[in-house]
C-alpha cells in the first residue's frame, strides 16, 4: 500500500471530503491541484471554529474576543512565517498572489522604475507575474524584457548575465515552478546574479510553497509570493515575504482603515509593518485556515510531500508516452520538475481530451494554463494538464492513461 | 454512438468544410476564447445585394469550435449580411444537432462572434 511520511495514503485522502465525490459516476481523480488544491478537514475545521468561537475585528478590541481574534490571525502569520523561513513583521497578507505582485509592481515599480530601466521576466511566467510588470513598464516608461526558455523548458543562466551585464535591469521577476511546464527553476542562483548587478528581485512561489522544502531566506530574493489556496488552504489569501529596508522605503499600496498610524484632515501618516499593506479588515478566517494548512503540511512533513509528488510525477512521465502522438513539454527528468506534466496528444485537442476524462471523473485542466507567451515559445495553442497533490495515487494516473486511450478512440485514431 | 462526438462532429472537424482565406473578401473579423485559446477567423465575400457568396474560417480549435465553423459555413452562404447580423445563438446550437453544456457554449458560438464582428462590428458573446 501506498504512503506519505509512513501514514497510508489511504488516510492521508480521508481528511480530503471532496475525494469522497463521485463524478459521472467514477470516483473523482482531481488532478488540479496546480489551479487549486483540495483542502483537509482540519482546514474547514480551524475555520469553522473561528467563526464560531472567537469571531471578532482583529487589532481594535480590547474585549477578550477581540484579543482572541487577533491571536488566531497573528498566530497564523508567525506560523506561516515560520514555516518558511522568513520574519513576521515583513510577512504581509494579501488576497492572493496577485495582488502581492501587484503591491511591488504599484508600490516599489511606481517609485522605482522609469524610461530607460527594465523588467526583465521569463517566457515561462504565469500571467500574475507578467500583466503586472507589463501594466508598471506602460505606466513608468521602463521596458519589459524576457528571459527566453528553452525546448528543454529551461532558463539559460549565461543568457541572464548577458541581459544583466548591459546595465539597465532594474527589477528580475521568476517564477520558482512553472505552472505548466513544471520547471524547478535556480531561483537563489537567478537572485545572487541579479543582486550582484544591482537589480531588486521577486519571486512566484505559488507552486513551490505547496510541494517543495526550502526556505524563502536561502533563496534571499527581495520580494517572494506566494498564494494560500494551492497550498491546501483557503481561497482570498496570499502572501508576501519582503526585505525590510525596501517595504520600510515603499509608499502604501492600497490605503484606508488599520494601515495608518495617524490621521489628519490633509495627510497621514502609515503605521509599521506589516499594517502599513494591509489596508481595510484581513481576511482573518482565511489566515487561520492558511494558519493550520501549513500544521497540516508540517506534520507531514515537505520532504514528504516532494517525494510523493515525485513519485507521481516520475510515475506520470513514464507512463504518457504509452499513448500514442503524445507530446508531453518541459524537462524529462521528474528531480527537475515540480509535481505537473502537461501534454498535447495529436488529432485531439485539449479541451477534447478533458472532456472525455470528465466522463470518467478524471479532472484535468485545458487551455493556455495563464501563460499564452509559453505556449506560444511551445509551438501549441493550449495544452492539457495534470497535477498532483499529497493526496494523488498512481491509481489515478492510471485512469488518466486510460481516459486518454479512450479520447483517441473517440476521435476515431 | 457518443453524445457528442457524433460522426457528423467529427466528419466536420476532421475534414472541415470552407477552411482557410479568401483573397479578396469583403468583409472579415477575427476572435479568440480567452478560456481556451481556441482562435478562429472568418473572411466574407459579400455581391452587389448585400448576399454572401463565399466564407472561409481559418483557426485553430477544440473539436466542437471547428466542427460548428465548419457547419455554419456550409449554411450562411445565399443569406444577406443583415441575416447573418440576425442569427441567435440558439440557431448555431440547432445545426450542430447536440446538447451543448455550459463550458461548451463558447467553444460552439466562437464563429457566430467573428460573424457577428465581420457583419456588425460587435465583438460581443452571441446570446439567446
Amino acid at each position: 500500500m501506498a504512503t506519505v511520511a509512513n501514514k497510508p495514503l489511504s488516510e492521508v485522502r480521508a481528511d480530503f471530503p471532496v475525494l469522497e465525490r463521485a463524478v459521472n459516476g467514477r470516483p473523482l481523480a482531481y488532478l488540479d491541484s496546480a489551479a487549486t488544491s483540495q483542502k483537509p478537514v482540519q482546514v474547514l475545521a480551524a475555520m469553522d471554529r473561528y467563526y464560531r468561537e472567537s469571531n471578532a475585528n482583529v487589532h481594535r478590541g480590547v474585549y477578550e474576543l477581540g484579543r482572541e481574534a487577533t491571536e488566531l490571525f497573528e498566530g497564523a502569520r508567525e506560523r506561516v512565517a515560520e514555516f518558511v523561513g522568513w520574519e513576521p513583521k515583513t510577512t504581509v497578507f494579501t488576497r492572493n498572489a496577485t495582488e502581492a505582485i501587484n503591491l511591488v509592481a504599484y508600490s516599489w515599480g511606481g517609485s522605482n522604475l522609469g524610461p530607460g530601466d527594465e523588467v526583465l521576466i521569463t517566457e515561462m511566467e504565469h500571467h500574475s507575474n507578467l500583466v503586472p510588470w507589463q501594466e508598471a513598464c506602460r505606466r513608468t516608461g521602463a521596458r519589459l524584457r524576457y528571459l527566453t526558455v528553452s525546448d528543454e523548458g529551461k532558463l539559460s543562466l549565461d543568457e541572464l548575465d548577458r541581459v544583466l551585464a548591459e546595465g539597465r535591469v532594474r527589477l528580475v521577476a521568476v517564477t520558482h515552478v512553472s505552472n505548466v511546464i513544471g520547471t524547478i527553476n535556480p531561483v537563489a542562483e537567478i537572485v545572487a546574479r541579479a543582486r550582484a548587478a544591482g537589480a531588486v528581485t521577486l519571486v512566484d512561489g505559488s507552486q513551490a510553497v505547496p510541494q517543495l522544502p526550502f526556505s524563502v531566506s536561502d533563496v534571499d530574493a527581495d520580494f517572494y509570493a506566494w498564494t494560500g489556496h494551492k497550498a491546501l488552504g483557503p481561497t482570498g489569501i496570499g502572501v508576501l515575504h519582503g526585505r525590510r529596508e525596501l517595504l520600510e522605503s515603499m509608499p502604501p499600496f492600497l490605503s484606508g482603515g488599520h494601515m495608518i498610524s495617524a490621521v489628519d484632515f490633509d495627510s497621514s501618516t502609515w503605521d509599521e509593518l506589516p499594517a502599513k499593506f494591509e489596508a481595510g479588515t484581513s481576511p482573518i478566517a482565511e489566515a487561520v485556515g492558511l494558519g493550520a494548512a501549513i500544521d497540516y503540511l508540517d506534520a507531514i512533513g515537505m520532504e514528504n510531500v516532494r517525494a510523493h509528488e515525485r513519485d507521481l510525477t516520475a510515475y506520470a512521465l513514464a507512463r504518457l508516452p504509452e499513448v500514442p502522438g503524445i507530446h508531453v513539454p518541459g524537462p524529462a527528468d521528474a528531480d527537475a520538475r515540480g509535481g505537473v506534466v502537461s501534454f498535447a496528444i495529436d488529432g485531439v485537442h485539449p479541451h477534447d481530451i478533458a472532456e472525455i476524462c470528465d466522463r470518467s471523473g478524471v479532472a484535468v485542466r485545458a487551455g493556455h494554463h495563464c501563460a499564452q507567451p509559453l505556449m506560444r515559445r511551445m509551438g501549441v495553442p493550449a495544452t492539457a494538464r495534470a497535477s498532483f497533490h499529497v493526496y494523488n495515487t498512481r491509481e489515478e494516473v492510471d485512469r488518466l492513461v486510460e481516459a486518454l486511450h479512450e479520447a483517441r478512440r473517440v476521435f476515431g485514431l | 454512438m457518443d453524445a457528442l462526438y457524433r460522426d457528423f462532429i467529427l466528419d466536420h472537424y476532421k475534414n472541415p468544410r470552407n477552411f482557410g482565406e479568401l483573397e479578396p473578401h469583403d468583409l472579415e473579423a477575427h476572435d479568440h476564447n480567452p478560456l481556451c485559446g481556441d482562435e478562429l477567423g472568418v473572411h466574407l465575400r459579400v455581391d452587389d445585394e448585400g448576399k454572401v457568396t463565399d466564407v472561409r474560417f481559418h483557426g485553430q480549435g477544440c473539436a466542437i469550435s471547428q466542427a460548428a465553423a465548419s457547419i455554419v459555413s456550409e449554411e450562411i452562404v445565399g443569406m444577406s449580411v443583415d441575416e447573418i447580423a440576425k442569427l441567435p445563438a440558439s440557431w448555431v446550437i440547432e445545426q450542430l444537432g447536440i446538447e451543448i453544456s455550459p463550458t461548451r457554449r463558447k467553444c460552439a458560438l466562437l464563429n457566430l462572434k467573428v460573424l457577428r464582428g465581420a457583419t456588425t462590428g460587435d465583438a460581443s458573446w452571441p446570446e439567446g
